[in-house]
């Protein structure tokens, strides 16, 4: 017991005086997790309270084309800007980007004159299928189609919801057209405004509801999305100090004398093991913290700690001891420092990105579907969001442990491995 | 210290050799140090000592033969034999982050040290070696004769049987030589058997009292060295290392 403790305070000191080892640990993930979150955060608020600047440009004079107007601006994602003039692509596009504006739309001239005639032209239709006369049954040119513009920097989910909510917006204008001339011919007379609005406004509601393990409404935000993904990643990128520290001192002078000592090297390693799952622990309650505490003072959400402590605990702990194992077993096999650097930052980095730390694991396709089970981040993202998100227990988070676990067990024997293959134990 | 007959290192038909064959190799090699002894190993650049020394140390495994210090094989890779010996390597071998103390207190325990061992040892190393005043200060600091004098209190930490020396004195001043020489006498005084390669030939004329000179592998003379000087006609160990080894550069 007073070997471990000597070789635990060893790495302690060791490790205290590698202030770079030290920042990259500490200060680096703290910056890029407030960072992301801040990211993510305009993106959250860019579609729920951020509204998207739309420049308009109507040239149309008819009722139809004002009604389309308040109709998007009624959706509630644009902030609506008239812009007067005939314009053309180009000039649009000029408009667009002196306004800093993401979006631009022009009604053509005739806008109004068709979507009257195609709707009296559909309720016609229509009064004929019933075996009424309408008013005309002639072949009606399509309305011209509207123009949207946009700035390709748009997500292309935003840009499909901005085109859906035009879409509805259009739809609105056109059904209320047609049931205003099928009113008319069939009663000769105006639609009353409240059997207009009844008719038109009178749509299912959607109650939107986030589902949670613990039956609680949890709303998801960038926060809680985003502190416990990158915590995950300062956690494995331990790599850079202690898999460095493992080469290290294979590589110096110290490791030929260790050899020589009447204790197993083993030792040194299940010292490390244990510096660096504290490091790890430590490195989650200071990000924990900062998103508690920090976060609502810039404008962020407040990280909600998840109800079950004691399951936060444990996956931390798991998670913790996953990163100093992967660490461990790329230093035992790595010839230099910079073998150690060049591969432990790449591979983090795709393990994370098929992890889905960087695109959510539900949105890959075939192969990096697969994939992601291979990756300990993406067993650690799970079983920190079933927390986080879905405010689960210990329990709920077993299936995500138990392969994170196993992959753990497999870096440990793998390392066991490269020590005996390289005669070091 | 009085040399007994028990023998504290005792290599019989010693063969090694790199993969790939790189280096030196060693074939039948027999040699054997008493306890108690001053034993040098000399030999030109790529002779095999610093070999010979991983593979009496347990770094290298030889693929025939076997060797024995103080009766144990070496081979079986017993904690027990590392228990017997220190070992003073070319290189500086510990943690230049930590200061004197923390290195000694770290390898003590390693060593297998108790808590007030580790302290009474450590307080007398750096004493007699003169970096009492440095004892707390980061060694990656320290000048090279520094540093040297750290790698021996290291090595000497764990009070061994027997005590392997690659090149302690290489690149340190006068004094420091003076020192770790004046040092390396009172241990073997003791009862600590030294095995010592150097360069520093007059330096090891002083301190060893029976010598091997090996060359491409092979041990080439091997006995007292008084008694080395008289039968080969020469006035030095410088001398006689010429004589025997050549003139030729070696690489």
């Amino acid at each position: 017991m007073f070997k471990l403790l000597a070789t635990i305070l060893k790495d302690i000191r060791v490790l205290w005086r590698d202030k770079m080892g030290i920042s990259l640990m500490f200060v680096m993930p703290i910056i890029l997790v407030i960072v992301v979150t801040n990211i993510q955060n305009s993106t959250f608020q860019l579609v729920s309270k951020n509204k998207l600047l739309i420049l308009i440009c109507n040239q149309d004079t008819g009722q139809q084309s004002k009604q389309l107007i308040t109709a998007i601006d009624k959706i509630g994602m644009f902030k609506v800007s008239q812009v007067s003039g005939a314009h053309t692509e180009k000039t649009m596009t000029g408009a667009m980007h002196d306004r800093d504006a993401l979006l631009g739309v022009i009604i053509p001239a005739n806008f109004s004159s068709k979507v009257v005639a195609r709707s009296k032209n559909a309720a016609g239709k229509a009064l004929s299928g019933f075996g009424l006369q309408g008013d005309t049954l002639k072949q009606m040119d399509n309305v011209d189609p509207l123009t949207l513009y946009y700035n390709p920097v748009l997500q292309e989910s935003l840009r499909l919801s901005v085109a859906g909510g035009i879409h509805s917006a259009i739809q609105l204008i056109e059904s209320r057209e047609t049931l205003r001339s099928l009113y008319f011919s069939i009663n000769e007379k105006q639609m009353p405004e409240k059997l207009e609005n009844d008719l038109l406004n009178n749509k299912t509601a959607i109650n939107e509801v986030p589902v949670s393990k613990s039956g609680s409404h949890i709303s998801p935000n960038a926060t809680q999305h985003n502190v416990p993904a990158w915590t995950i990643f300062a956690m494995f990128f331990v790599i850079m100090s202690l898999g460095g520290s493992v080469v290290r001192e294979k590589l110096s002078g110290s490791f030929i004398r260790l050899k020589t000592l009447p204790t197993n090297y083993l030792m040194g390693i299940m010292s490390k093991q244990i510096v660096y799952i504290g490091v790890t622990v430590l490195q989650t309650a200071v990000i924990f913290s900062i998103g508690i505490w920090l976060f609502p003072h810039m404008g962020l959400p407040t990280l909600n700690l998840p109800s079950d402590l004691l399951a936060l605990i444990v996956v931390t702990f798991i998670c913790g001891w996953c990163a100093v194992s992967y660490a461990i077993c790329i230093g035992v096999f790595a010839e230099t420092q910079e073998q150690v650097n060049g591969f432990g930052a790449i591979s983090i980095v795709i393990l994370s990105a098929i992890g889905g730390l960087m695109v959510p694991s539900f949105a890959m396709q075939g192969f990096f579907k697969n994939a992601a089970n291979l990756s300990p981040m993406h067993w650690c993202l799970e079983a920190y969001y079933t927390l986080f998100l879905q405010n689960g227990k210990l329990g709920d988070v077993m299936n995500n442990v138990i392969p994170l676990i196993i992959i753990t067990l497999v870096f440990q024997f793998m390392t066991l491995w490269g020590l005996k293959r390289k005669n070091l134990i | 210290m009085a040399i007994t007959d028990v023998l504290a290192v005792n290599i019989e038909n010693l063969g090694f050799h790199y993969s790939g064959n790189e280096g030196a190799t060693f074939s039948k090699l027999n040699l054997k140090v008493k306890k108690g002894e001053r034993f040098g190993v000399f030999g030109p650049n790529g002779a095999g000592k610093t070999t010979l020394l991983s593979l009496m140390t347990g770094l290298l495994s030889a693929n025939e033969g076997n060797i024995h210090l103080l009766g144990l094989d070496v081979s079986k890779k017993n904690k027990a034999v590392n228990k017997l010996f220190g070992f003073v390597p070319q290189d500086f071998s510990f943690y230049q982050e930590l200061s004197p103390v923390e290195n000694l207190e770290f390898f003590g325990a390693w060593f297998g040290l108790d808590k007030p061992t580790i302290r009474k040892k450590t307080d007398e190393l750096l004493q007699v070696l003169g970096l009492e005043d440095v004892r707390n200060k980061q060694v990656q600091k320290f000048s090279g004769g520094m540093k040297r004098r750290v790698n021996l209190a290291i090595g000497v930490m764990g009070n061994p049987e027997i005590l392997f020396l690659d090149e302690p004195t290489v690149g340190v001043d006068v004094q420091t030589r003076h020192a770790i020489i004046n040092y390396l006498m009172e241990l073997n005084k003791n009862g600590t058997t030294l095995v010592y390669t150097s360069h520093q030939l007059s330096e090891a004329e002083g301190l060893c009292e029976h010598i091997a000179l090996i060359d491409d592998g092979k041990i080439i003379a091997q006995d007292n060295l008084d008694k080395l000087l008289k039968d080969y006609h020469q006035d030095s160990l410088e001398h006689l290392f010429l004589n025997l080894t050549g003139k030729d550069y070696r690489n």
